[in-house]
């Protein structure tokens, strides 16, 4: 038996016929359609590593069976920067070093570009701790990924305001 | 993980037969059931996506003031629902204390109820489990028990369920909407876990194939609106399961208590509603000594099941301050760590 699965990745329409409903949004993105920018760290919904963002919210991609969300939007971090403009989390990552080995970071800048578009840490940075807290860091790099969410919390802000007026 | 059939009914009454099948599950974001199905821990035999069912991820505000929640409503939308999270604050605050943003985001309010426990035997399949295989026997115990249960455990089952939104929902009565092959019930959600007893496999009183489609909460729960707190330990800051917790509202009137309500979680098998602690603080001024003597008799008939006599002591404390957290009223925004004893807006001196 065989499943269609249309997703738009990155603005683009895929269409996809899986084999196995077993198939997880992850391994959908990194063994089919050759997006391996989303990271398999833990596989279980424990590290974040696997962040994406799915119809506008931030989700773990290891724990979602593609075959339950035909029709859905997905940005993953290679739809994130404009050419070869960064977007404002990935430049505040590189300013604030917001980073060591870099195998959490394309999910650390998921989930800030989650939390940023959902509003509610603002730019406190406890909440910012907390709002994070999805995203594990072997290295520890935890000091500089506060202090980038909460500049590019600003910057993105600042970017909203002026398109408003 | 196992092969299984999948299926996409397109609505309830289809949902519920194609769950009568052997080992058939729901499922919905499968944030809980994915992570099990990958251990091997479950091995259902066919999935039904209930995700596309209509009319299920809604919250109804009624106008007599209770409210209705959707089965597929997300646990963020409920958390971050201005009017919902007002009214019912410790109910957002417990939500917001669970699990990551990216798992909150994604689980349901219905699979939050039917999560299962995280007890690392049960999650291990090279150890014995009663709940995973019925008369195996229990790993557990004589194991590594500091996370166990301390009240309404048995011999076949020490484990404890981790859900923080379930213990505010029974602190304020809410009620499971169930459709089943023959129509559609209403069971209130303290009577809806089982204690392990003999059958800890059995969990709850959902027969096979019928499917929780909403939640409600009564328009009694939204009078504790401004006294009402959730408190909970865990071994580390942020994203992880209560060691201990308790839901704490307040109704007083001219500066007494006219009603509380008080649940605790992380302490059994479900939760753990303590109404004879509850009805001690009637008619009482808020204060340490009626606090610690309801959190005395909440936790009367505790006993470790193992390395755990530390999470008695515990819970009486967090019980405690809960009640002193609830009197000293609601914040008018939820603290930056919900549901931390390290709050910095906690309203209450640590205890």
């Amino acid at each position: 038996m065989s499943f269609p699965v249309t997703l738009t990745v990155n603005g683009v329409e895929r269409r996809l016929e899986l084999d196995d409903p077993r198939v997880t949004l992850l391994d959908l993105l990194r063994e089919r359609l050759d997006l391996t920018g989303t990271k398999k760290g833990c596989d279980r919904g424990q590290c974040g590593a696997c962040t994406v963002i799915l119809d506008g919210r931030r989700i773990n991609s290891c724990l979602a069976l593609a075959v339950s969300h035909d029709g859905a939007h997905v940005l993953t971090i290679e739809g994130v920067a404009q050419g070869d403009t960064l977007h404002p989390v990935q430049a505040a990552f590189i300013a604030h070093d917001g980073f060591q080995c870099g195998f959490c970071t394309p999910g650390q800048i998921m989930s800030a570009i989650g939390l940023i578009e959902e509003g509610q840490a603002g730019d406190d940075p406890e909440r910012i701790r907390e709002g994070m807290s999805g995203n594990l860091c072997r290295c520890g790099a935890y000091a500089g990924i506060t202090d980038a969410v909460v500049e590019a919390q600003r910057t993105m802000s600042a970017t909203s305001r002026k398109q408003v007026a | 993980m196992n092969i299984f059939e999948y299926v996409r009914p397109n609505t309830a009454a289809e949902a519920v037969s194609a769950a009568a099948f052997p080992g058939a599950a729901y499922l919905a974001a499968g944030t809980n059931l994915v992570d099990l199905m990958k251990g091997g821990v479950v091995r259902p035999s066919r999935l039904v996506d209930i995700n596309q069912l209509p009319g299920l991820d809604s919250v109804a505000f009624n106008g007599d003031g209770s409210v209705r929640i959707g089965a597929l409503v997300r646990n963020a939308d409920l958390a971050h629902d201005l009017v919902f999270a007002k009214r019912f604050p410790v109910v957002a605050e417990a939500l917001l204390s669970g699990a990551s943003a990216q798992l909150r985001n994604a689980a349901t309010v219905g699979g939050n109820i039917l999560q299962r426990t995280r007890c690392a035997y049960f999650a291990d399949t090279a150890a014995a489990c009663n709940k995973r295989m019925p008369g195996a026997g229990c790993d557990a115990q004589g194991g590594d028990t500091r996370l166990h249960a301390v009240l309404g455990w048995s011999e076949s089952c020490i484990a404890t369920h981790p859900s923080d939104f379930c213990v505010a929902l029974t602190a304020m009565d809410a009620i499971v909407e169930i459709q089943g092959a023959t129509g559609i019930r209403q069971v209130p959600l303290l009577e809806f876990y089982r204690l392990p007893g003999d059958a800890p496999e059995r969990e709850n009183v959902l027969a096979p194939a019928e499917l929780i489609l909403a939640i409600h909460l009564p328009a009694e729960a939204a009078a504790f609106a401004a006294h009402a707190r959730y408190l909970k330990i865990r071994e580390r800051t942020s994203y992880a399961f209560a060691v201990v917790s308790a839901a704490a509202a307040l109704q007083l009137s001219g500066g007494r208590i006219t009603q509380a309500r008080i649940a605790l979680g992380g302490v059994a098998l479900k939760p753990w509603r303590a109404k004879e602690a509850e009805a001690s603080l009637a008619g009482a001024a808020p204060g340490a000594d009626p606090f610690g003597k309801a959190a005395t008799i909440a936790l009367a008939g505790a006993t470790p099941s193992g390395d755990n006599a530390f999470k008695i002591a515990l819970a009486k404390r967090i019980v405690a301050r809960a009640l002193a957290l609830a009197a000293a009223g609601t914040p008018a925004r939820l603290p930056a760590l919900p549901a931390s004893p390290f709050a910095v807006t906690s309203g209450a001196p640590h205890a």
